[in-house]
């Protein structure tokens, strides 16, 4: 395995860290409507993600520095095509985080329901345009000869990926329920249980139909694999947590998500960002990648660094590892 | 195409506005890290309260600017995908690296313990908790080490050779990561950088306490914060002036254009001046009105006060022979100008240090009339037996409170100068910056980028600036038993499972 297969496995496993984690982040936020019954059960939900999702976002800013560093070709098509959308993420990223930050700062409720309003939205419609974007690359998009993006922003809103969008939006609120019930206590945990089964129910059709559709157009056997992997982990994480066996049913939902990304890698490997024009316009691992010296480079920065990360963010879970429910939350600020 | 609204211009206009935007809070953010971190030292060692309310009192400030710094960075990452592709192309190999080590080395380092720090008040016991707020110092200072190394790159290009035989266009590879990391550029600005940033520090603890000294509010904590505000404003303002000679030094050598466009000096002469005040021609390429001090522009260039200075016009006559034909001029009255500010505002921030220090001295050099305790406000004392009048007192805290924006001014400027005075290229001697833009971007698509940008910049401003007048006059937190007993064990306090949080959002 050269190099750049490494790094294309590397840039996987960076997202893959970014949607396991920043994932239920995004379903919490969008719990915040859909299951908190008043405010002080939003408060709730919003801490227990607190400590943690700062740290989560990184993944992102990692993957798209990976990405920058390992395949400037891919890093400079990608961003500057899906320019829009794009855009939406960030000021989606800009205004959450501050969201977070500011909400408890004021004591007026118009000032902290506003901020609830952002988190919601902030929350929803980024988990909708990365499932939106990855089924675009994975589909090819219209790359000119150049590696140049010369499709319009109303190509990128195709069915296949606008499917992609639901599949995301729906797992990603699935994997926050089974979060939200894994780190609460009391009535919230139990309504977090329940509606984890029904989301569980709704993210495997819509998820299935997603990888059959990916596995009949791109697909092999690894891919194939990968899918009855990501479904497999899907159904038993919706029967752990109905069991209420929420820590397993959380590492399934995790597993679930890492095989997904999978088998998207596995389908579009060992292009990078296929062109819908011509396929040998299509970006590969071979020719949207860095030097050979500077992925050495990079190699062993990841290598040393990488596990270093892994052992205190983890750290970080454990330290915060109570449940935590309306009892826990101070009432004035 | 209107050239105003051509995707090159709006792409450099929205790179200077979000980067200036990023800017203001990110110098704020490494220092107020650095002093947080020290005031909580002091408490752990100490066991004062006064230090575990300053700790308190600006960790939550800092909190308030942090974000807006971590939010406005994740912008500055991918803009380089979005306006400027044909520079990720063409250099990615050598300038991701730093952003992509930044990320893994320092992003995750200060996000991960500033969460930690935030919620760990009641989970942590207190040493380690401490050790957070110094990892985040520490994150914060290896990022921008990496940024400013990335930059120092594009200022002075090393380690790096062209590949003109990829079959898909020539591009910048990397042969030497160590050179870019090491290069005297990177090391000086980041020394230069880092100082700047602390001075930004400074003036705003300097300026707060004077808020609330001159209010004889929260004295204990304030006197100790004024104190420590006013030596870090000296040591970062000494620290400034040195490594701004340092690097005007090494600029003078990778970019004379640069400096020669900073002193508004048209031709080059031996010994050569240092400019106070010039109005001039661009187009004719002379200064009109020039006030000027003989011999300082040779030794800030070379050390010595009769040496030769080479002129706009002559390094842009060298650079038509070496590159081609065009215009290697930078915008000539922002260069001069933009390093005029740089150096005035950085300057006063310092003199006004220097003369906060002297009139709240030490005890022993002050008359024993004049001697204040503890929980009084300072006298301001001219000399061993006179304190300044009341009157021109409350002048000094006035002044100490404008001083805040100073260093900020000068920060800005400073950017504005090293990045504008190196146009026409992005990357200097190696890649113009009208070569970098996207190309398959639209002007519709960057007109709309910007407007976004710069709207939802201008409402965050008012909320951030709202947010910090709020908790600046509210003043240091009152204590509770538990902030004075924190947890002994990793996890927190197992007496009462149902307590509230110490702090939850």
């Amino acid at each position: 395995m050269e190099l750049h297969d490494v790094w294309f496995v590397l840039i996987a496993v960076l997202w893959t860290g970014y949607f396991f984690l920043e994932g239920f982040d995004f379903g919490v936020g969008i719990l915040t409507k859909l299951l908190a019954r008043n405010r002080p059960e939003k408060r709730v939900l919003i801490n227990t993600i607190g400590p943690v999702w700062d740290g989560n976002e990184v993944w992102l800013l990692t993957a798209g520095g990976a990405t920058f560093a390992a395949f400037p070709e891919w890093y400079a098509t990608l961003f500057s095509g899906f320019y829009l959308p794009l855009l939406i993420i960030l000021v989606c990223l800009i205004v959450r985080g501050v969201a977070f930050e500011y909400r408890a700062k004021r004591p007026e409720e118009n000032w902290q329901r506003n901020w609830e309003q952002a988190i919601f939205w902030t929350s929803l419609i980024p988990a909708v345009l990365w499932g939106v974007a990855f089924g675009n690359i994975v589909r090819g998009v219209k790359i000119d000869g150049n590696m140049e993006y010369v499709g319009t922003f109303w190509d990128l809103l195709n069915p296949y990926a606008l499917l992609g969008g639901l599949v995301t939006l729906t797992l990603f609120t699935f994997h926050g329920t089974v979060f939200v019930a894994l780190k609460t206590v009391g009535d919230i945990r139990t309504r977090a249980r329940s509606l984890a089964v029904t989301l569980g129910l709704v993210t495997a059709a819509l998820a299935l139909a997603f990888l059959i559709w990916t596995q009949v157009d791109t697909g092999d056997g690894w891919s194939l694999a990968a899918m009855l992997i990501a479904a497999v982990s899907l159904v038993g994480a919706i029967g752990a947590v109905k069991a209420g066996r929420e820590g397993w049913s959380f590492a399934l939902s995790g597993v679930t998500i890492a095989a997904a990304v999978a088998m998207l890698f596995l389908a579009l490997f060992p292009n990078v960002m296929p062109s819908s024009l011509d396929p040998a316009w299509s970006l590969t691992v071979t020719n949207a990648s860095s030097s050979p010296y500077t992925l050495k480079i990079m190699t062993w920065c990841a290598a040393i660094a990488t596990p270093l990360v892994l052992l205190y963010q983890g750290w970080t879970y454990w330290v915060f590892r109570k449940r935590i429910g309306t009892q826990h939350i101070a009432d004035a600020h | 195409m209107d050239l105003a609204l051509a995707p090159e211009t709006l792409a450099r206009w929205q790179f200077g506005i979000t980067t200036v935007y990023h800017f203001l809070f990110v110098p704020l953010t490494i220092s107020l890290a650095a002093l947080t971190a020290g005031l909580q030292t002091a408490w752990v060692r100490t066991g004062k309260e006064k230090y575990l309310r300053a700790t308190k009192f600006w960790g939550k400030l800092f909190l308030i600017n942090i974000a807006m710094g971590v939010v406005t960075g994740i912008v500055q990452e991918f803009q380089f995908g979005m306006n400027w592709s044909d520079y990720s192309r063409f250099v990615g190999d050598i300038f991701g690296a730093p952003l992509a080590f930044e990320a893994l080395i320092a992003f995750f380092f200060e996000s991960t313990f500033i969460g930690l720090w935030i919620f760990g008040w009641d989970k942590l016991p207190k040493k380690i908790h401490l050790a957070c707020i110094w990892m985040v110092s520490i994150g914060t200072i290896l990022s921008a080490y990496f940024i400013l190394a990335a930059n120092s790159w594009m200022q002075h290009p090393v380690g790096y050779r062209i590949n003109e035989d990829r079959g898909q266009g020539a591009r910048a590879e990397l042969t030497d990561f160590w050179a870019v990391l090491t290069q005297n550029t990177a090391l000086t600005q980041f020394f230069h950088t880092m100082t700047a940033a602390f001075l930004v520090g400074g003036a705003f603890m300097v300026g707060i306490s004077a808020f609330h000294l001159a209010r004889k509010r929260h004295i204990p904590v304030m006197r100790t914060s004024l104190r420590l505000g006013l030596i870090t404003l000296i040591i970062a303002g000494l620290g400034t002036a040195i490594s701004g000679d340092m690097l005007g030094k090494v600029m003078f050598k990778q970019q004379p254009m640069k400096m020669a466009a900073a002193e508004a000096l048209w031709d080059g002469e031996a010994p050569a001046p240092f400019s106070i005040f010039a109005y001039g021609d661009v187009e004719k390429g002379h200064n009109k009105v020039a006030v000027e001090i003989p011999g300082i522009l040779s030794y800030l260039a070379n050390g010595d006060f009769d040496s030769y200075v080479p002129g706009i016009n002559d390094v842009n006559k060298a650079e038509q022979e070496k590159y081609g034909p065009g215009d290697y001029r930078p915008n000539i009255p922002v260069a001069y100008w933009g390093f005029r500010w740089m150096i005035g505002f950085g300057m006063a921030s310092l003199a006004i240090g220097v003369v906060g220090l002297w009139l709240t001295r030490k005890k022993f050099l002050i008359a024993p009339g004049l001697r204040t305790g503890e929980d009084e406000v300072p006298n301001l004392v001219l000399f061993k037996s006179k304190a300044l009048s009341p009157k021109i007192g409350r002048w000094y805290w006035i002044v100490a409170l404008w001083t805040m924006l100073f260093p900020l001014i000068a920060n800005s400027w400073g950017w504005i100068f090293t990045e504008m005075g190196r146009q026409p290229w992005v990357v200097y001697g190696v890649m113009r910056t009208s070569a970098a833009v996207s190309p398959g971007v639209s002007q519709g698509e960057v007109l709309t980028s910007m407007i976004v940008f710069t709207t939802l910049y201008a409402i965050l401003a008012v909320i951030e600036v709202k947010l910090l007048v709020k908790y600046v006059k509210a003043g240091p937190p009152e204590l509770t038993e538990d902030d004075l007993n924190p947890p002994t064990k990793i996890g927190g306090d197992t007496r009462d499972p149902d307590r509230p949080m110490a702090f939850s959002y």
